[in-house]
C-alpha cells in the first residue's frame, strides 16, 4: 500500500476509536451535571451519589476520549501536511479556537470537579461540572465547523496557492457545520441516555438498588427521547443541506444513479457500482426521495451517472452505512418511546423490555459511527469538497513510515479500548456506594 | 510591530509555558520509579499532579493548534518532517494520560505495575523527544525546499541534539521534584528537597554545556549580538538557576519552583529568539527555512486569532492559576482515603 492509502486508514482509524468515547463524553456530562445539580437543590444525598457513580463511568470514558483526541490534531500535520499548508489559514484557527476556548476549560475544570467534593462548595463543584458539560460541547461545535470547511467550503478566497480567510463570519456560521453539530450533538446525547438507560436496567434486572437505578432511568428517559426526537428532526435537515451542497454524496447515500424528477427511493436496493446501476431494487416508493432531499415530491436528484467516475464516492459503502444510520434511528426512536412510558416505574417493566433496553446500548454508537462514515466516505474523492482532493493532501513521507505507526496504533487502540471498555463494565455493574 | 512578529513569540511563549507546566509533571513522572518506596508513596507522587495535568497538558494541544493556525506551512514541515519522533511522543502521552485514570481501577499489583511503567516512559520519553527535537529546531534540521526531510530519526540523535534531549529531562526532573516537595509533607517532602539538591549540579552542568554546544555547534547567537538587549533572556536563566537553589535552601519551596520555572521558560526562549525569523531553520540551506515571511497565515487570520487569544488566555491563566491555588495543599493520609483520588 502506498502512503497515501495507509495514511487514509491510519487516520479513518483513529477517528474511529476516538469517536467511541467522545459521544458518550458529551451526553453523560450533562447528565451528571443535572444529577449534582439535583443533590445541590433537594440535599438528597442519593443524588450525590448518582453523580459520582455515573461520573465515574464517565472518567474512565474520558481518559481515552482525550488521549485519542491529541494525536488527530497532530496527525494533521504528520500525515496531511499538504492540506494543512493549503487550508490552515482557516482549518487551523477553528483548531486553535477549540483549545483556548473550550478544551482548556474543560480539562481544567474536569480535574476541580475531581479533586473538589470536599474542597469546594456544592454549589462551586455543581457549577465545575456545568462547565465540564458546556465546554465538552463547545469544543465539538469548534471542531465540527473545521469539518464543515471541508464538507461546505466557505468565507475563503484561493490566494497564493492555498485557501485563505476571505470572511470569518462566514465560516463560523456554515450552515453545513452547524447543523452537523446539531446532529452529533444531539445523537450523542441520545448515546449517553440510552448508556444510562441501558446499565440501569441491568440492576433493574437484578432487583438491586431499586430507587437508584428507578431515578437515574427517569432522569435519562425524558432526556434521550428529546434527544432522540431532535437527532431525526435536525438530521433531516441535514439531508436538506446535503442535497443542496453535496449531490454526488446524496446520490451515493441512495445509490440513486439516473437524474430524475420524482425521484423514488427503495426500501430495499443493492449498489452495483461497476455497472451504474442497482442489481436489486424493492419496495420502491414514488417521489420519496425527491420529497425528503428537497421538500418538494417533484423536485429533480441529479443521479450518480451525471459525475465524472473520479469525483463519484464509494457509493456501496456510503449507501450501506446511511442504511444503518436511519435503520437504527428509527429503533432508538420507538426505544425511547418505550422508555419515556416506562419512567415513573422502570423496575416494574417486563423483563423482555428491560432486556431490549440493555441491548440498546450498542445502538447509538453503531448509528454514530455510520453517520460518521457517510459525511466522511461520501465526502470522497474531496479532502475539501469540490478544491481540493485527498491524494492531493497527503504529506511526502515514506510508506513504511506510516505502515509502522499505523501497526502502532492498531495494536495500542485495540488494546487500550478493550481495557477501558472492560473497565467501563466493570464499574456499570459495580454497587453505587 | 508586525502581526507575524507578535504571533512568532506568542509561538515561542506558548511553548515555554507548555515546558513549564507539563515539565513538572513529566519530571514527577520521570523520577517516580527512582523516589517512591511504596504504593503509598506513588499514590502522593499522582495525587500531586492529579487536578492539574491535564490542564497542563492543553498548553501543547494550544501549542500545536496554533502552530497550525498562525503558520500553516511550519506546522506541516515541523510534524510530517519530525515524523517518527512526533509518533513516539504521542504514544507516550497517550500511556501516560491513560495511567492515571486506569492505575487505580483495579487493586492487584501487577496492574499497577503496568500503569506505573507507563507512566514512566510517558514522562520520561517525552522529556527526552522534546529536548530532542527542540535542540534540532534550534540548530537547524536537514529539510529540503520541499520540507521534506534528508535523515532519519538517527540525524536527530547528534550530540547537540541529545544534549537537549539530556537538558530537558533533567530540568523537569528538577522542576518536578521541587512541585512535590511543594506538595507533600514530611519524609517525603524532606526526600523531594533533597532530590531537587542533588540534581541542582547536574541541571546546572548541563545549562553551561548547552550553551557552549549552542556557542559552536550553531548560529542562535547571531542575533543576540544584533541586538544585545535580547541576553536579559540569557540573564534571567542564570537568575533562575541561581535563584531556585537558594530559595531551596531558605526553604522556600514554591519560590524555588517559580525560579526553576523561570528557568525552563528562559531556556525555551534562548533558542527561539536565536531561531528568529525562522521558525524551522534548515541545516542544508538557509533559503529552505520556514519562516515567519514565507510561512505564515493571512494577515486575516493572524489578526482575528491575536484577537482570540487576547480574550481567552488571560482568563485561561486567571482560572487555572485559582486552579493551582484551591489544591494548593500538601497531600496528606486523609486525601489518599478520598474517594476519587488517584
Amino acid at each position: 500500500m502506498d502512503t497515501l492509502m495507509l495514511s487514509r486508514l491510519q487516520f479513518a482509524f483513529a477517528t474511529f476509536i476516538h469517536f467511541i468515547f467522545v459521544p458518550l463524553t458529551l451526553g453523560l456530562s450533562i447528565l451528571v451535571a443535572v444529577m449534582e445539580t439535583k443533590f445541590v437543590r433537594t440535599g438528597d444525598e442519593t443524588y450525590k451519589r448518582m453523580a459520582k457513580f455515573w461520573g465515574k463511568l464517565f472518567l474512565i470514558n474520558f481518559a481515552l476520549g482525550v488521549v485519542t483526541g491529541i494525536t488527530l490534531e497532530f496527525q494533521f500535520g504528520t500525515n496531511w501536511s499538504r492540506y494543512s499548508t493549503f487550508v490552515g489559514d482557516i482549518f487551523g484557527s477553528l483548531l486553535a479556537i477549540e483549545a483556548t476556548a473550550a478544551f482548556f476549560l474543560e480539562s481544567t475544570f474536569l480535574g476541580v470537579w475531581i479533586f473538589g467534593w470536599n474542597r469546594l462548595s456544592p454549589k462551586l463543584h455543581c457549577t465545575s461540572i456545568w462547565l465540564v458539560a458546556f465546554a465538552a460541547n463547545f469544543s465539538a461545535l469548534w471542531i465540527i465547523l473545521a469539518n464543515g470547511f471541508m464538507q461546505h467550503p466557505v468565507g475563503y478566497v484561493i490566494r497564493n496557492g492555498r485557501a485563505e480567510l476571505s470572511s470569518f463570519l462566514e465560516v463560523i456560521t456554515n450552515p453545513y457545520g452547524w447543523n452537523a453539530f446539531l446532529h452529533t450533538v444531539t445523537g450523542s446525547w441520545a448515546l449517553a441516555g440510552f448508556f444510562v438507560i441501558g446499565v440501569s436496567a441491568w440492576h433493574l434486572l437484578r432487583k438491586q438498588h431499586v430507587d437508584f437505578f428507578t431515578k437515574s432511568f427517569r432522569i435519562a428517559a425524558g432526556f434521550t427521547l428529546v434527544s432522540t426526537l431532535l437527532v431525526a428532526a435536525v438530521g433531516h435537515r441535514q439531508g436538506n443541506i446535503v442535497a443542496e451542497v453535496q449531490p454526488a454524496k446524496l446520490a451515493a447515500m441512495e445509490s440513486h444513479w439516473e437524474t430524475q424528477k420524482n425521484a423514488p427511493m427503495y426500501l430495499f436496493a443493492v449498489p452495483d457500482p461497476d455497472n451504474e446501476k442497482n442489481s436489486i431494487e424493492i419496495g420502491g416508493i414514488p417521489s420519496l426521495l425527491s420529497l425528503m432531499a428537497f421538500n418538494d415530491p417533484a423536485a429533480e436528484v441529479k443521479g450518480l451517472k451525471d459525475f465524472p467516475a473520479e469525483d463519484r464516492p464509494p457509493v456501496t459503502l456510503t449507501f450501506s452505512a446511511f442504511r444503518i444510520m436511519v435503520g437504527l434511528g428509527t429503533a432508538m426512536l420507538i426505544l425511547a418511546v418505550l422508555a419515556f412510558i416506562a419512567r415513573h416505574h422502570p423496575e416494574e417493566a417486563s423483563h423482555k423490555l428491560l432486556k431490549a433496553f440493555l441491548w440498546a446500548i450498542p445502538l447509538p454508537y453503531i448509528a454514530l459511527q455510520a453517520g460518521w462514515a457517510v459525511a466522511e466516505v461520501g465526502r470522497q474523492p474531496w479532502i475539501v469538497y469540490g478544491i481540493m482532493r485527498t491524494k492531493d493532501a497527503v504529506s511526502p513521507i515514506a510508506a513504511h513510515q506510516v505502515g509502522i505507526s499505523l501497526a502502532a496504533f492498531f495494536v495500542v487502540y485495540i488494546l487500550l479500548a478493550s481495557l477501558d471498555i472492560y473497565l467501563l463494565a466493570k464499574y456499570a455493574r459495580s454497587d453505587p456506594h | 510591530m508586525d502581526l507575524g512578529t507578535i504571533w512568532f513569540i506568542l509561538w515561542g511563549v506558548l511553548w515555554a509555558v507548555y515546558f513549564i507546566l507539563d515539565g513538572f509533571d513529566l519530571g514527577i513522572g520521570s523520577i517516580m520509579p527512582f523516589f517512591a518506596k511504596s504504593n503509598e508513596e506513588k499514590r502522593i507522587m499522582y495525587n500531586a499532579m492529579g487536578p492539574f495535568w491535564d490542564g497542563n497538558e492543553v498548553w501543547l494541544i494550544t501549542a500545536g493548534g496554533v502552530t497550525f493556525a498562525a503558520f500553516p506551512k511550519t506546522y506541516a514541515v515541523m510534524f510530517s518532517a519530525l515524523y517518527t519522533p512526533l509518533m513516539l511522543l504521542l504514544f507516550a502521552l497517550i500511556l501516560r494520560g491513560v495511567s492515571f485514570e486506569f492505575r487505580s481501577k483495579v487493586d492487584s499489583p501487577g496492574w499497577r505495575k503496568l500503569w506505573d511503567t507507563c507512566n514512566f516512559l510517558g514522562s520520561f520519553l517525552p522529556a527526552l523527544l522534546l529536548g530532542v527535537a527542540f535542540a534540532n529546531i534550534f540548530k537547524g534540521i536537514p529539510i529540503d525546499q520541499d520540507g521534506i526531510l534528508h535523515g532519519n530519526l538517527l540525524t536527530l540523535l547528534n550530540p547537540y541534539g541529545l544534549a537537549g534531549g539530556l537538558l530537558f529531562v533533567a530540568l523537569f526532573a528538577h522542576h518536578g521534584a521541587l512541585w512535590l516537595a511543594f506538595k507533600s509533607e514530611g519524609d517525603i517532602h524532606d526526600r523531594a528537597v533533597a532530590l531537587a539538591g542533588k540534581l541542582w549540579p547536574v541541571v546546572a552542568g548541563l545549562v553551561v554545556l548547552f550553551l557552549v554546544m549552542s556557542l559552536f555547534m550553531t548560529q542562535l547567537f547571531a542575533n543576540y549580538l544584533v541586538n544585545p538587549l535580547l541576553f536579559i533572556i540569557l540573564l534571567g536563566a542564570v537568575a533562575g538557576l541561581v535563584l531556585t537553589m537558594t530559595y531551596r535552601k531558605a526553604g522556600r519551596i514554591l519560590a524555588s519552583w517559580g525560579a526553576s520555572a523561570v528557568l525552563i521558560g528562559s531556556a525555551a526562549l534562548f533558542g527561539v529568539v536565536g531561531i528568529f525569523p525562522a521558525l524551522l531553520p534548515s541545516s542544508l540551506n538557509p533559503a529552505y527555512s520556514l519562516t515567519i515571511q514565507n510561512s505564515s497565515s493571512s494577515p486575516m487570520t493572524l489578526a482575528i486569532m491575536l484577537g482570540v487569544a487576547l480574550v481567552f488566555v488571560p482568563i485561561v491563566i486567571a482560572y487555572q492559576i485559582w486552579t493551582m491555588r484551591t489544591f494548593s495543599h500538601p497531600v496528606t493520609k486523609a486525601d489518599l482515603d478520598y474517594e476519587e483520588a488517584y
